[in-house]
């Protein structure tokens, strides 16, 4: 898993500090509207670890997901990731909002799964996976063609390259918009719900490919209703309720003994 | 359009009911793509759990079809009122039928059609441009682009083409010359002349041209609209900039929407093209008038042009068909699987 050209493996510009946190959320707070969504939530991941997020639908957890990497825009608070504040830069003790083209850079090194797959309808599996590294990385199209073919077989859908969505199982068509995320070698991987829209017998294909990407070290934020998943890969569980951390710890611990009762009636909702 | 009525229908009601093709596509096509994912494939229904099994094989249905004396009458009617219809054309000698083969292919008549041809391409072409720029600014952020674009659209689909027409040719009047400088009255660095630069030909190019760019520009920005907003978000956490989404993964999409009616526009400005005879524009149907205020064969000039614009009109229509299967990339096969089971509820293509 070392060699340096892994598909999937951080690219990092620089080597990360040790001590920092991959992520470090503090204080992030978000409105819609007259509803405020995140009542202040400070969390950290650390490099290498998942962090599973549970709570009620509309609880805000996508919302905490897609501020991560800026898709939604924090009213207030700050998010570094490897080090980086998202959205701004400081000098000279002001904060400048990043230009677009910055922006763009930030999340190239942080992959998001979706709920509903959102892979590119009009491209093969093959071609899903190769258009970031093409597109944005400006990867030459033999190179990452073997990259994408190879980041395939990982997720075991080297059969199916030459397939377009439509084609594909919901199982499959997450697989590779997993590949498809991971072509482009993020540090941090958001998973937002990745199994919520699959069969029950689809899930499970799915799971196994997270697994094995939280065994090769990929730091992974991961929004989920799988407890199952939560208990045996997370490292931390964050259970949020109505826009607040309400309940953190080792999954195990939080899931065997939950201290709060809106924890142990999500649960009982939840199996 | 309703999503409860269907499923009522799928749950409730007797096998075979008619639910709504469009509708039960609609729901069925993003979320179960997988023909073996789909619980009940109503392609294959299950036979009727018969008390007496059938005696293999079944022979094929042999039975006799319901006289249909109607139908016959309707069809021997309008066989016969078409058999009239043309032997009265074939035969009327005002139609001057000898006249007309004669300047289907007379070098003026081809002439008028190689700059109809290029009047309806290149104004479809800067339309389109035109269209897409106003559309992207409609959908920007900027008030003040969403302004100017709402202005344009308002304005050039406000007024008729055909004063614009006659308004872009007589430009020279409002504007003598136009020059590349200093705006608001600096110096000038270059400077023509409007009326040599105002033919009838970049006068119906410009009017053409800038009239079917607003058009355009409700149809492009319909076709982005309905991208799934999903297709965005997936395409910017990639890290692609605004124009990459743009480029790379919104139009491919908006193109499915955008095609057809653009097809429609393309074959409709074949034929508009002919407003460009008000400032003698050289085109089909300028050229047309102009052979028949020689030779006084009016209706058969209007003939042999229509003729043309048939010919145009039929040659842009299959275009149309193939582009729209080219742009149905990714579609395609869902919609063999969605047509198969429609057949029930669809008469088949001829
Ligand atoms: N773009 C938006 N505009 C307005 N309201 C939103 C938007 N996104 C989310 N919300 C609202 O914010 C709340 C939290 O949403 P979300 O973060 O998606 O919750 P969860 O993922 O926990 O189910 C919901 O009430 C939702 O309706
Ligand atoms: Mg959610």
């Amino acid at each position: 898993m070392n060699r340096p050209d892994e598909p999937g493996e951080p690219n990092r510009d620089r080597p990360a500090d040790p001590g920092l946190p991959m992520v470090r959320i503090r204080s992030v707070r978000k409105r819609f509207g007259a509803v405020e969504v995140l009542k202040g939530i400070s969390l950290d991941v650390p490099a290498g670890e998942v962090v599973c997020v549970v709570g009620p639908s509309g609880s805000g957890k996508s919302t905490l997901l897609r501020c991560v990497n800026r898709l939604e825009t924090p009213d207030s608070g700050r998010i570094w990731v490897d080090g980086e504040l998202m959205g701004h830069a400081e000098r000279g003790g002001r904060l400048h909002e990043l230009r677009p083209a910055e922006l763009s850079r930030q999340r190239r090194g942080i992959g998001m799964v979706f709920q509903r797959f959102h892979l590119f309808p009009h491209r093969t599996a093959l071609e899903n996976v190769m258009e970031g590294p093409v597109t944005v990385l400006g990867t030459p199209a033999a190179r990452a063609r073997r990259a994408a073919a190879e980041l395939l077989e990982r997720v075991g859908l080297a059969d199916r390259a030459g397939h377009y969505p439509a084609q594909l199982s919901g199982g499959q068509q997450q697989r590779v918009a997993i590949a498809r995320s991971l072509a482009m070698r993020p540090k941090l991987m958001l998973f937002d719900e990745p199994t919520s829209a699959l069969d029950p017998e689809l899930v499970q294909e799915v799971l196994a490919v997270m697994r094995d990407l939280a065994a090769s070290g990929m730091t992974m934020m991961v929004v989920t209703h799988e407890m199952g998943f939560a208990r045996e890969v997370g490292d931390q569980l964050v259970f949020i309720d109505d826009g607040r951390i309400v309940e953190r710890g080792h999954p195990r611990e939080v899931l065997d003994a939950p201290r709060h009762e809106r924890l142990r009636a999500f649960l009982g909702q939840v199996g | 359009m309703e999503v409860t009525p269907a499923r009522d229908a799928d749950s409730g009601a007797a096998p075979g009911s008619p639910i709504d093709p469009e509708l039960s596509a609609d729901h069925e096509l993003p979320m179960n793509p997988d023909p073996s994912m789909n619980p009940d494939p109503p392609s294959d229904p299950e036979p009727p759990i018969d008390p007496e099994p059938p005696i293999d094989p079944e022979p094929p249905i042999d039975a006799v079809r319901p006289a249909r004396p109607g139908r016959w009458f309707a069809a021997a009617a309008a066989i016969a009122f078409l058999a009239w219809l043309a032997y009265t054309i074939v035969v009327n000698e005002n139609l001057h039928w000898d006249v007309i083969v004669a300047y289907l292919g007379d070098g003026r008549i081809l002439g008028g059609l190689w700059v109809t041809i290029q009047l309806t391409v290149l104004s479809m072409v800067i339309g389109l441009v035109l269209g897409v720029l106003a559309a992207v600014m409609q959908l920007s952020d900027s008030p003040v682009l969403r302004g100017t674009s709402a202005l344009y659209t308002w304005f050039f689909r406000g007024t008729p083409l055909l004063v614009q027409l006659i308004f872009w040719f007589n430009i020279g009047l409002v504007f003598p010359t136009f020059g590349i400088g200093v705006p608001f009255g600096g110096p000038k660095l270059i400077e023509w002349q409007a009326n040599e630069l105002i033919t009838p030909f970049t006068a119906a190019l410009l009017g053409l041209a800038i009239n079917e760019g607003a058009y355009m520009a409700e149809i492009v920005r319909a076709g982005i609209r309905s991208v799934d907003p999903g297709q965005r978000e997936a395409a910017e956490s990639l890290g692609m900039s605004h124009r990459q989404v743009l480029r790379r993964v919104v139009l491919p999409q908006a193109m499915r929407v955008i095609i057809p009616p653009t097809g429609n526009q393309f074959i409709s400005m074949l034929k508009t093209t002919s407003m460009v005879s008000v400032i003698a524009g050289a085109e089909l149907l300028t050229v047309a008038q102009r052979i028949y205020l020689g030779n006084f064969e009016v209706i058969a000039m209007l003939i042999v042009a229509s003729i043309w614009y048939m010919v145009l009109t039929t040659v842009a229509s299959v275009g149309q068909h193939f582009i729209e299967r080219r742009f149905e990339r990714g579609h395609a096969r869902l919609s063999t699987r969605v047509r198969r089971n429609l057949r029930p509820f669809a008469k088949e293509p001829a």
